[in-house]
């Protein structure tokens, strides 16, 4: 009894550590870690050469960071910060995406015209798939079956069957396609075009296109207007798109592929990522090296946060 | 005590009543920050965003920028306004009625100050209201903030401008008070560009700037609209309304005109 009431008593005086967002920094070759509650930089950690796409395992233990100039995929401790090892990526991976399975990594490699697919358990390459002139974008569809990797200079997207790891549709896009994710339980597949400045909705069942979004804001010449990252809100309700150095998020009905709100951040916006009940996302702001964080609901910039330079990629971390 | 309250209050109803009647002036005063902030604004509007200066958090456009900016305007014309409207008094002797009251000069002359910066704020806050119409509105506590920064500011510009009225001899004077004394203030401040800015151009401009109290009046109004308090901005206020206050008081002190007729 008395020992519960000093549990009780410690798990209350123990100040509960808040979430984080955590921020890879392109050209200072760190991460900085952002408390959500304060809206701070609460820490800074050096990881390999140009860090770029980041995303944590199932059970956030260990991160991974595609280190492109290092060319590897860097495995670290978010407790400690500490590179536990590398895992061999293929040459400068820019972005990947972690399957289902928590254990496959779909790797981009952006100057070898390949996609890697890598073991996070073996630490062995599985599988290389040729694809398109630089592959950036990836995207793993909910359960599983159909990674997606688009190329920058051949503007397609390209369709792997994740049993055989070959591909098995290739679809055109707009110029320059850099991002990719399912949408709405893995029914519809989005990919953003730079250079194009659209994002093509595809149906999954027929990879053929249902939709194609475009973006105008007032004030700013067209080809200001660049889409690169996206997430969806809550019920895949909202899609929020950065429109790189037009300096814009743009709010998108998902529904009707209307593009409802244009929301100001800082210059050259690139990717995002929400806290953990979708109510506040931080996008990554390249040239002006800073994270806004957005209002979701009132679709308001709250505050803008100094990170490292160029920052590139974001990814939620609960600490609860 | 009571004679000074009827005195301040009768001040009051004067100063309301002419404003009141005077529909053109009201109209007047809110359609220049109004021309500016629809028409100048746009030309400068920074759809990409101007970089982050302290009170704001983010990235905002120009038109959020220059806000706080045009309420200063409409206290600073307001001052000078009311200065005009004190040398009209004096060529038509109604000013010396009210300065051969029994009551301390000082106190009537602030009663003055006081009452045409309760017309400057109320002015102020119907433009802050067609401002949030138009889509630019601030958190709804900067409006209450805001008053007491609105209340020194316009004392301060208030201040100014009755010194300005006692050293103007004529009416037609007045143009020279537009040229010397409203467009450089305003030009030189931070009312429509930050102060980084002016230093790209020139950093003796952004220390003129600096030194100018109508920029601290309008930081003091910027950052009080976003629930912020910015000490040196409202020291530099308090103290040049202080000097103001001062050389008024110097200019209306009737003993300094007697010796001046003696002379």
């Amino acid at each position: 009894m008395r020992l519960t009431a000093i549990a009780a008593a410690l798990t209350i005086c123990t100040p509960v550590a808040a979430d984080e967002i955590w921020i890879s920094n392109e050209k200072d070759d760190t991460l900085s870690v952002i408390d959500i509650d304060t809206l701070e930089v609460i820490r800074t950690i050096e990881t390999g050469e140009r860090p770029r796409g980041i995303t944590f395992s199932k059970d956030f233990s260990v991160l991974y960071i595609c280190a492109s100039d290092s060319d590897a995929v860097q495995v670290m401790d978010p407790e400690t910060g500490e590179i536990l090892h590398d895992l061999p990526s293929g040459e400068d991976p820019e972005q990947f995406v972690l399957h289902p399975n928590d254990r496959h990594l779909y790797i981009a490699n952006e100057d070898d015209a390949i996609t890697t697919v890598v073991d996070t358990e073996s630490r062995e390459v599985i599988a290389q798939i040729d694809v398109g002139i630089e592959p950036e974008g990836m995207a793993v569809s909910p359960d599983g079956k159909i990674a997606i990797t688009t190329s920058e200079t051949t503007n397609m997207a390209h369709w792997i069957d994740t049993e055989t790891q070959e591909l098995f549709a290739n679809t055109l896009v707009d110029s320059r396609p850099r991002h990719a994710e399912f949408v709405k339980d893995g029914t519809e597949l989005w990919v953003s075009s730079e250079i194009g400045g659209t994002i093509t909705v595809f149906d999954v069942e027929t990879q053929t296109e249902k939709a194609k979004i475009e973006f105008e804001v007032e004030g700013v010449h067209p080809d200001r207007v660049q889409p690169v990252g996206f997430e969806l809100s809550e019920g895949d309700e909202t899609a929020f798109v950065a429109l790189g150095p037009s300096n814009h998020v743009a709010a998108v009905n998902a529904e009707t592929y209307e593009v409802e709100d244009y929301i100001l951040v800082g210059r050259r916006v690139w990717h995002m990522d929400f806290n953990a009940d979708k109510s506040l996302l931080f996008t990554t702001n390249g040239v002006s090296g800073d994270v806004t964080v957005i209002d979701v609901a009132k679709r308001e910039p709250v505050k803008t946060i100094k990170v490292g330079r160029f920052p590139w990629g974001a990814a939620f971390r609960p600490t609860n | 005590m009571r004679a000074g309250l009827i005195a301040l209050w009768a001040i009051l109803l004067r100063e309301a009543l002419r404003f009141v009647r005077q529909r053109s002036r009201f109209i007047a005063a809110l359609i220049r920050p109004l021309v500016w902030l629809i028409v100048f604004a746009a030309g400068f509007r920074a759809a990409l965003g101007l970089s982050i200066t302290p009170p704001y958090q983010t990235y905002i456009t120009y038109e959020i920028y220059i806000v706080p900016g045009l309420c200063g305007m409409i206290l600073l014309f307001n001052g000078m306004q009311s200065s005009l409207s004190l040398v009209y008094d004096r060529e038509m002797g109604s000013m010396r009625l009210l300065l051969t009251s029994p009551l301390p000069r000082w106190w009537l002359l602030f009663c003055r100050l006081l009452a045409s910066t309760t017309i400057s704020i109320l002015q102020v806050y119907t433009f802050l209201a067609v401002a949030a119409i138009y889509g630019i509105d601030m958190p709804w506590h900067g409006y209450i903030y805001a008053f007491p920064a609105l209340i020194v500011g316009g004392l301060m510009l208030g201040a100014l401008g009755l010194a300005l009225s006692s050293a103007i001899r004529q009416l037609e004077n007045f143009a020279g008070v537009m040229n010397f004394v409203i467009f450089p203030m305003f030009f030189l401040s931070s009312a429509l560009y930050p102060l980084w800015k002016m230093a790209e151009s020139s950093a003796l401009l952004r220390d003129i700037c600096a030194l100018n109290p109508f920029t601290h009046a309008v930081e003091l109004i910027r950052f009080a609209l976003y629930g912020q308090f910015n000490a040196a901005a409202l020291a530099w206020t308090v103290l040049a309304g202080i000097v103001f206050l001062g050389l008024a008081l110097w200019g209306y002190d009737p003993s300094r005109g007697m010796k001046r007729k003696a002379g």
